[in-house]
This record gives C-alpha cells, sequence and structure tokens, in this order.
C-alpha cells in the first residue's frame, strides 16, 4: 500500500550536524583560537609587545612585521596577540564575578520574598537607573585609570541583570510542582533551592554568560578606546583602535585589532546562541 | 422538540442519496512528518464524508492523528509536514489543487476552524469587535457596519450577555468560557458549510463544556452548518455527533453511528475506549475496577505489518499479527477495521466480577483527617499606593472529615477552591483561618519544621506528570530523595533496593531507575509521582486531579493502580476531581464545593442518585451524556474578589428564593448526608440516569 508512495529523502547526517551545532561549533572553534592565543602568547609572538622601534614607524604589513607596525613601530600583530589577554581577561572576570555575585542577589531575593526581596531589588533598580557606560565611565575615572580599577568600575553595572533574571527564573520553579512535591516531601529549604530551585533555573543564566562575555569585551575595549581601560603601554585592543583612529593612510593599525574583536565577539555570540539552543529542550528537533 | 428529535431529524452519510455531493469527502488522505529518523505517517489512508448539516465527531487518544487530519482539511500544516496522498474535496472543488490565495479565501469563509486553547487563540491587543468583524469584511460578504450589527448578533446568539458593551472589550478581559464563544463565533462569522471545532471543549469546566456543546447542537440545527467535532471524549462525541470515526495510529479503525459505538462497539480499540471511562448514566457495580488495555500505541516509524492495534488487543487472533485488516463493514451503516469483528464475533460487555476491587464497607472511627472552619485568602498585591488591597478569597469555610481507608472524593468548577484545599491540607500553603486535624494532631498552624515528621505520613499525587517531576533528576534519584531525607535508608544499596521495589509497585521496570522523566510517557510519569508519594509509606494521599491530563485509557490504568494500592495498602484518598463520572466510580464520599464552600457531602451512590443541592444537580446533569437533554447552568462563577452575600450559589441557582439571601448553614438532612441549602432536594433533575 505504501509503495506507491514516494516519500522524500531522510536529510543526510552532515546536514543534520550542521543544523543542529553548524554556528555554535564555529563560536566555539573561534573562542577557542582566541584562548588558544592568549594561552601562548609569549610563543606566538615574534616580537615582544612593547618593543619600541621608532625607525620602523607605521610600516605596511611585510614579512617581518606581518601587520605592520604603529606610530612607535610596535609590531601590530604581537601587539593584538597579547591584546587578547587583556580582552579575554577583562571579559570573563566581569561575566563571571557579576553573574556569580547578580545570580546570589536575585536567588536569595526570590526565595526569602518580602522586605529583603524589597531592599535587594531597590538596589538593584537603583544601578540600572543609570546608562551602563556612563556609569562605569565615571566609577573608572574616579577609581583611576587601569585594567583592575576598570574591571571593578564594569562590575558594579553588570551584576544587577543577572540578579533580575535569577530572581524572575527563581520565582518560577518555586511555583513548579515539583518544587511543592518537595515540600510534602519534607525536604529542607536549603536542598529545595539547591537540588530543585537552582539546577532548573540556571540555564537561562548560563545562555546569558554566554552571550554576555562579548558584550563586556566590547564595553572593555570601549573603555580602553576613551582612554580610560589599561595604562597606555600596554597592548589592548580597544587602545589601539584609538591609536589608530586618525591614521588613515595606515588602515593596518586599526583595522586589525577592531577585526579581531569583531571576531571575538561574534564568536561567543555564535556559541551563546547553541548554548540556548541545547539548553532549550522546545528548540531542538 | 427535544435536542436528541432534533439529532434524529439530520441526513445521514450512509443513507443519503447519491446525487447530492458531499460538502466534505475525503479519500484515503495521508499526511506524513518528514524527522530527522524518517517519514512517520500520522494520517495514513484516512476516508470519511461529511453530508450539508452533518455532524461527524473524530476520536482517538493522543498521537492517533485525528488534530493532523483536521489541520491536513484546512491545509494549515507547514514543513516537516506533508501531504503525500489522497484526495479531499470540499463542495466539490479539490482542496489540495488549490493555491494559497484559494485557500485563503476559502479558510474562514465556508470552511472554519476552533482550535481547542481559547486562551492563545484570540489576539490579546485587538479588541473582540475587530476580531470578529475582520474576517467577515476581509471576505467581502459583510460591509464594515453589517459586520458589526452581526458581531453583536452573534455573540448573544453564542450566550454572551450584553454582547453590544463587551465587544469593545479585549479578550483578556474574557474568561476561558466567553472566549470559546467569541472563537465560535468567529467560526460562525461568515455562516460556513463546514465548521471544524478541535478539541473545543477540554479547556473548559463541565458546565461551561455542556453550555458550549449545547450551542454546537442547536447551531448545527439551525444554520445547518456541517460539524466535525474532534474530541478525545467520545461522552463529548455523543452530545453533538451523529456519527463518530475512531482513529488509532493514523488509521479509521471503527466508523459508525454513535449512539451505536458507544453501545456495540466493533473494534477492540473502541471498545477499550468506551470502556475506559466509567458511565454516570450506567448503574455503579460493585467492580470498580476499569477495562485498561496495556502498551502504548506503535511507534510511528516501525508500525506492524498486520493490524496496529494487535500487539495491545484483548481479542487478537493468528490472523491479526501478519495481514493488516481493511476498514469494511461489519453491519448496515457499520464500517471496522478488525478481522475479529468482520469475521462475525462480538466484543464481551465490560465490567462484571473477577476484577476484585468492591467498595469498603464504611465504618464509623475516628477520622484521620478534621478540617474545620478552614479559610484561605490571597491578598493580590496593591494596584496603587494608597489603593485598598484585593483579596481573593479562595477557600472560605471548609469543613471536612475523611476517616481512615475511605476515598472523599471533591469536586467543583475551576476557581472553587479544590486545589487549594489540597495545598492547605498539605501545609504547602499555611492557612488564614481554621483549623486542620491530621491524625490527632494540629497540623493549621504548626511550623514547617514541626509538620516535617508527619509528611511521613501523608503525601500529595500532583495533577501535571509534566511538571511534578524535576526534570534534571533521574527516577532512581526522584524516589530516593524522600527515603534519605528522612532517615529511612541510607544512601546506596539499601536505598537502590527500595526504588526498585517501589517502581515495581507502581507497575513500572525497576531497570528504569536511571533514566530521566523525559523519557517517560504522561502516563508512567504519573506511576512514577505515586510511587514518589508511597516512598515514606503514607496512611493519606491526597490526589489533585491526577489523571485529568492523561488519555482515557491512560486514566484507567491509573485509577486501577489507584484502587490496587488501596487495597493493598490500606490508604486513605483524598481525591481531586472535575470529572464527576470518576468521581462517582472511585469514591466513597463525595463533597462538592463551590467559591471555596462545601455545598454538599454525602456517599457517593446517594448523592449522584438524589443530591439535595441544586448545585450538585446542574453538576451533574452537565456531564455529556448522549440523548439526554440537560439542565444547563447558565454563567459562571462569580469573581472570588468579592464574596456573594448570602447562599453563594444563589445567583445562578434555578430555584433561589427570597430566603437564600441569608446563607443557609451546611446541616445533615439524613444520615451521613450534608447539604448547604434551605430548599434540600426540591430541584428536580428527573432526566437523570434515563
Amino acid at each position: 500500500m505504501s509503495a506507491a508512495i514516494a516519500l522524500p529523502a531522510v536529510r543526510s547526517r552532515r546536514a543534520r550536524l550542521w543544523r543542529r551545532y553548524g554556528l555554535a561549533g564555529v563560536g566555539a572553534g573561534i573562542v577557542l583560537a582566541w584562548v588558544l592565543v592568549a594561552a601562548f602568547a609569549p610563543w606566538l609572538a615574534p616580537w615582544p609587545p612593547d618593543f619600541v622601534d621608532v625607525t620602523n614607524r607605521l610600516r605596511p604589513p611585510s614579512a617581518a612585521h606581518w601587520l605592520g607596525t604603529d606610530a612607535l613601530g610596535r609590531d601590530c600583530f604581537s601587539r593584538l596577540i597579547f591584546g587578547a589577554r587583556i580582552s579575554l581577561l577583562a571579559g570573563i572576570s566581569v561575566v563571571a564575578i557579576g553573574a556569580a555575585f547578580g545570580t546570589l542577589v536575585g536567588m536569595v531575593a526570590a526565595y526569602a520574598r518580602g522586605l529583603a526581596d524589597a531592599a535587594l531589588m531597590r538596589l538593584t533598580d537603583l544601578v540600572l537607573c543609570f546608562p551602563p557606560i556612563i556609569l562605569a565611565l565615571a566609577i573608572a575615572a574616579a577609581l583611576g585609570i587601569g585594567t583592575r580599577n576598570t574591571i571593578i568600575a564594569m562590575l558594579v553595572v553588570w551584576w544587577p541583570k543577572f540578579a533580575r533574571l535569577a530572581r524572575a527564573l527563581a520565582l518560577v520553579q518555586r511555583s513548579q510542582e515539583y518544587v511543592e512535591a518537595a515540600v510534602v516531601l519534607g525536604l529542607k529549604p536549603a536542598r529545595i533551592l539547591g537540588r530543585h530551585i537552582v539546577p532548573n533555573a540556571i540555564g537561562p543564566l548560563v545562555v546569558l554568560v554566554t552571550l554576555d562575555v562579548g558584550n563586556a569585551i566590547i564595553t572593555f575595549a570601549g573603555l580602553s578606546f576613551l582612554g580610560l581601560g589599561v595604562v597606555p603601554p600596554t597592548a589592548e585592543w580597544g587602545a589601539m583602535v584609538a591609536e589608530g583612529r586618525e591614521l588613515v593612510e595606515q588602515w593596518w593599525v586599526a583595522t586589525f585589532p577592531g577585526l579581531a574583536i569583531l571576531t571575538i565577539v561574534l564568536g561567543f555570540n555564535f556559541l551563546g546562541d547553541g548554548v540556548r539552543d541545547w539548553l532549550d529542550p522546545k528548540a531542538r528537533r | 422538540m427535544t435536542a436528541s428529535d432534533r439529532l434524529e431529524a439530520q441526513p445521514q452519510g450512509v443513507n443519503r442519496p447519491p446525487s447530492i455531493p458531499p460538502t466534505l469527502e475525503v479519500r484515503d488522505l495521508r499526511t506524513v512528518f518528514l524527522t530527522d529518523a524518517g517519514p512517520v505517517r500520522a494520517v495514513d489512508g484516512v476516508s470519511f464524508s461529511v453530508g450539508a448539516g452533518e455532524t461527524l465527531g473524530i476520536v482517538g487518544e493522543s498521537g492517533s492523528g485525528k488534530s493532523v487530519t483536521a489541520l491536513s482539511l484546512m491545509r494549515l500544516l507547514e514543513e516537516p509536514a506533508r501531504i503525500v496522498g489522497g484526495s479531499m474535496t470540499f463542495q466539490g472543488r479539490d482542496l489540495l489543487a488549490m493555491r494559497p490565495e484559494e485557500l485563503r479565501a476559502l479558510r474562514g469563509d465556508r470552511m472554519a476552524m476552533v482550535f481547542q486553547d481559547p486562551m492563545t487563540g484570540l489576539n490579546p491587543v485587538i479588541r473582540i469587535l475587530r476580531q470578529l468583524t475582520e474576517p467577515m469584511v476581509a471576505h467581502g460578504r459583510f460591509t464594515p457596519p453589517e459586520a458589526k450589527q452581526r458581531a453583536v448578533g452573534l455573540l448573544g446568539r453564542m450566550g454572551i450577555t450584553a454582547p453590544e458593551k463587551t465587544v469593545s472589550r479585549f479578550p483578556h478581559e474574557f474568561s476561558g468560557g466567553m472566549r470559546q464563544r467569541v472563537m465560535l463565533a468567529m467560526g460562525f462569522a461568515n455562516d460556513p458549510a463546514l465548521l471544524i471545532a478541535d478539541e473545543p471543549t477540554t479547556a473548559l469546566d463541565v458546565t461551561i463544556q455542556a453550555q458550549i456543546l449545547d450551542l454546537l447542537r442547536q447551531l448545527n440545527a439551525e444554520f445547518g452548518t456541517a460539524i466535525v467535532l474532534i474530541s478525545h471524549d467520545l461522552g463529548v462525541i455523543g452530545a453533538v455527533c451523529r456519527r463518530v470515526a475512531v482513529m488509532y495510529a493514523g488509521e479509521v479503525v471503527e466508523e459508525a453511528a454513535t449512539a451505536e459505538v458507544l453501545a456495540d462497539p466493533r473494534h477492540p480499540y473502541a471498545w477499550a475506549l468506551v470502556n475506559a471511562v466509567p458511565r454516570i448514566d450506567q448503574p455503579l457495580g460493585e467492580d470498580r475496577r476499569l477495562v485498561s488495555i496495556e502498551g502504548a500505541p506503535p511507534d510511528a516509524l516501525a508500525l506492524p505489518a498486520g493490524c496496529r492495534f494487535a500487539p495491545r488487543c484483548p481479542f487478537k487472533i493468528a490472523r491479526c499479527e501478519t495481514e493488516h485488516p481493511p476498514l469494511a463493514e461489519v453491519a448496515p451503516g457499520r464500517l471496522a477495521r478488525c478481522w475479529v469483528t468482520q469475521a462475525g464475533q462480538v466484543l464481551p460487555r465490560a465490567g462484571g466480577a473477577g476484577f476484585g476491587g468492591t467498595r469498603a464497607a464504611s465504618t464509623a472511627t475516628e477520622p484521620l483527617l478534621a478540617v474545620r472552619g478552614l479559610v484561605k485568602h490571597f491578598p493580590l498585591p496593591r494596584e496603587s499606593l494608597f489603593g485598598a488591597r484585593r483579596v481573593v478569597h479562595a477557600v472560605n469555610g471548609i469543613d471536612l472529615d475523611v476517616a481512615r481507608g475511605e476515598t472523599l472524593g471533591i469536586v467543583g468548577e475551576s476557581g472553587c477552591g479544590k486545589s487549594t484545599l489540597a495545598r492547605l491540607i498539605t501545609r504547602i500553603h499555611a492557612p488564614t483561618a481554621g483549623s486542620i486535624t491530621f491524625a490527632g494532631q494540629e497540623i493549621a498552624t504548626a511550623s514547617p519544621a514541626a509538620i516535617r515528621p508527619l509528611r511521613r505520613r501523608m503525601q500529595m499525587v500532583f495533577q501535571d506528570p509534566y511538571a511534578s517531576l524535576n526534570p534534571r533528576m533521574t527516577i532512581g534519584d526522584i524516589l530516593a530523595e524522600p527515603l534519605v531525607a528522612h532517615g529511612v535508608v541510607g544512601r546506596g544499596a539499601a536505598a537502590r533496593e527500595r526504588v526498585r521495589d517501589l517502581l515495581s509497585t507502581v507497575g513500572l521496570n525497576p531497570a528504569w531507575e536511571a533514566r530521566y522523566p523525559h523519557e517517560f510517557s504522561g502516563g508512567q510519569r504519573q506511576r512514577i509521582s505515586i510511587a514518589r508519594a508511597l516512598a515514606l509509606e503514607p496512611e493519606f494521599i491526597v490526589a489533585d486531579e491526577p489523571i485529568s491530563a492523561l488519555d482515557v485509557n491512560i486514566q484507567a490504568q491509573i485509577l486501577n493502580l489507584m484502587l490496587d494500592l488501596q487495597q493493598r495498602m490500606g490508604l486513605t484518598y483524598l481525591f481531586i476531581a472535575h470529572d464527576l463520572a470518576v468521581v462517582r466510580h472511585l469514591c466513597d464520599r463525595v463533597a462538592v464545593l463551590y467559591l471555596g464552600q462545601v455545598m454538599e457531602s454525602a456517599p457517593a451512590g446517594a448523592l449522584f442518585a438524589r443530591p439535595l443541592h441544586p448545585y450538585t444537580g446542574v453538576l451533574i446533569s452537565a456531564v455529556p451524556v448522549p440523548g439526554r437533554t440537560r439542565v444547563v447552568l447558565q454563567g459562571e462563577p462569580p469573581s472570588t474578589l468579592v464574596l456573594p452575600t448570602g447562599c453563594v450559589f444563589r445567583a445562578r441557582c434555578p430555584i433561589a428564593r427570597p430566603v437564600c439571601a441569608t446563607a443557609p448553614p451546611l446541616a445533615e438532612h439524613a444520615p451521613g448526608r450534608w447539604a448547604a441549602c434551605h430548599f434540600p432536594g426540591e430541584f428536580a433533575h428527573g432526566e437523570m440516569g434515563a
């Protein structure tokens, strides 16, 4: 009976794998590549990043200097490689610490309810009232220039969104039937929070963390571009773009750090999208 | 002219003169889903026809292909679904050959569809009026002013009070039942020749369901609209449709007049569907077990070569395993896809002795649970800084006793406080006032820590098997967690052994302990949920609508399991349900709730035979039973934000009198029969059991 019906062929294995992991795989590859570059920077870089050679100023890309040299004759390629360290460090530490603190605040607020909830959430609102970049700028300027101070300034504006999300997620879980079941089974609050609420609420937080690293890298590069991020000789992508922004003829000075920012942010975004699809069973096919 | 007379007068598909073409003719429809694992034959060779003004029901469990059939008819399927064979003719036009713009012109005009979920079927940001007039104007049948007039008229026709005012509201201001009326009005907006209704009442209460089904029947009789009604509930189909097609694994396995299928099914699957549900219009036997067929529908990727129902069929013969039966006539006007009945064999009547599970004789003992004056109010967040706080009056003074070893049923419409009651008794919520005495201990005001040891003796089974198990824990961990937390067993081997025992107690394979909840079906999950409740060996289990999310056959399995466990372990149940037939079948005593108060409580048999409270009467009358005229309760339960004065049921009561302005107390009118009514037993409902 079914012989008469021609059924379309099942999609090939490769097509299926691409559909399931495609961009996430590309993103993971880019991120991994940059992490390796940052880790092995001293071995990969052909020149020391701060080696000044004014006789070789603003040379275009060549065999000796793959990405050319900047206004002080430093090798752009080596500076790019060392810049990955700062960008990754800033991006990951801001998001990791901010997410951990924000999640703690949000979960405690959701579980405690009442006065503690109100107090913590108003504090969150207070921080969210200010435009984040402006507030971070102000704090960074007050604390003084430097990688650590800039990270601290970013942390101050970074945690509230995690607190908001964590609280909302925990509130949703609280009213789930399996949490009610855990109450009826006589489990203690710490166990209910740790074993039933947190594991089920963590998914969207993980997605936000992954997507947010790219965001944090851009913000840090932006602050550096404005002259607040790193102390001058340090190789940092945002600062490198700033150094090259007036040099129209010497396009390589600003272009390559810009491309580096672009690729690493894209990589984290692809990875974040992949993590979201992977954690959300509804998006799975 | 009664409803059943009108039904008799309908023309019939089989007897239709050959000269008149049917409104809808489906021949050998085949729809597949192209999945990564291979093509899934969701609809596999379905044929039926619906003439002008006829009503056809399509019934089957989830995954049987009934909804995909409906979507195929409307050509609403999208990739990866594809119609790969057959023909569909609507008013002489080939639906499969139509271009997208021709289909658009047809949908919502000559052919309309009403979906299951009234909550998502309306656009929340558009006023009701525009949603109703839009299709009328778009199809060019009415000018805007005409459409507006017609929309108001239709809404009034659908039983919405003051339609000229309500049309300018937004969907969120409407209740579920009212939204389903709006959806029906949209369906009828252009006076279609065919209305397809996919589970239109599944999300609604019995009283609202009765109103909607009545409406469907009247609209069919009045406008001559042909109706295809899809449902998992044969009772619903029987209330509206003359003919029914029973679907299983993508095929029609039986097609006949609904009444004949209900009385004498000719396919074993139809037989199981008919007998899996207790009937409210049949005498209550001593035997409380229901017919349930084991197993699950076949894997759609690897369908059996023979009859698709053979692996689960209790009547199969050798031929069923090897040869696929055709849909053939087994009696005049009756088609069945079964070798056994085609050979002339008759399927036995279900029920009878031999299954065990008889009713416990009620013995007057100290109650295990006593609830007195229980009140729960939920304050809503303030709408403005200085505004008064509004309060949801969920439970308003409930008195209950549950004796050891009995099953007390709690019934009522949604919003009557039955789920809140369950959560108060299990102390998920703390009551606002009143007392709860469990096994001699007062638990209404006790602290969570003080209640914790008592939790071993009182457990709960939840409604939604998909939400009540932590998706990130294995079944083994879920079942071991309470054992370890209460120090019943240590971690490791002892816990594993107990978990395996529990799994086999509820009829699951003990080897499945390492699996996660998503690997199980709804019925299996509900078994796991029951196993978790049993882990601590409680005496008392609160079951909050444990079967309402399940297919009828699975419902029967779970009910049978609960009966077995009660007998083996001497359990006491508080069984909350909205399905009155099930409650009548399972419970020893029943309490009827309305607006958070007990209206009536009595032994199950007496309550259903002769209800004392008018609300009980209309509730029972609302259960769809084919061919019975019903007392349809008008309106919907009043808001719980402001409680009415006097008798809470007064506004909807068919026999309310001035004296009802004073609240009647819950008084004992006969031994064991309590009712809160000034005129107990005065509301006659002569059609009961007819």
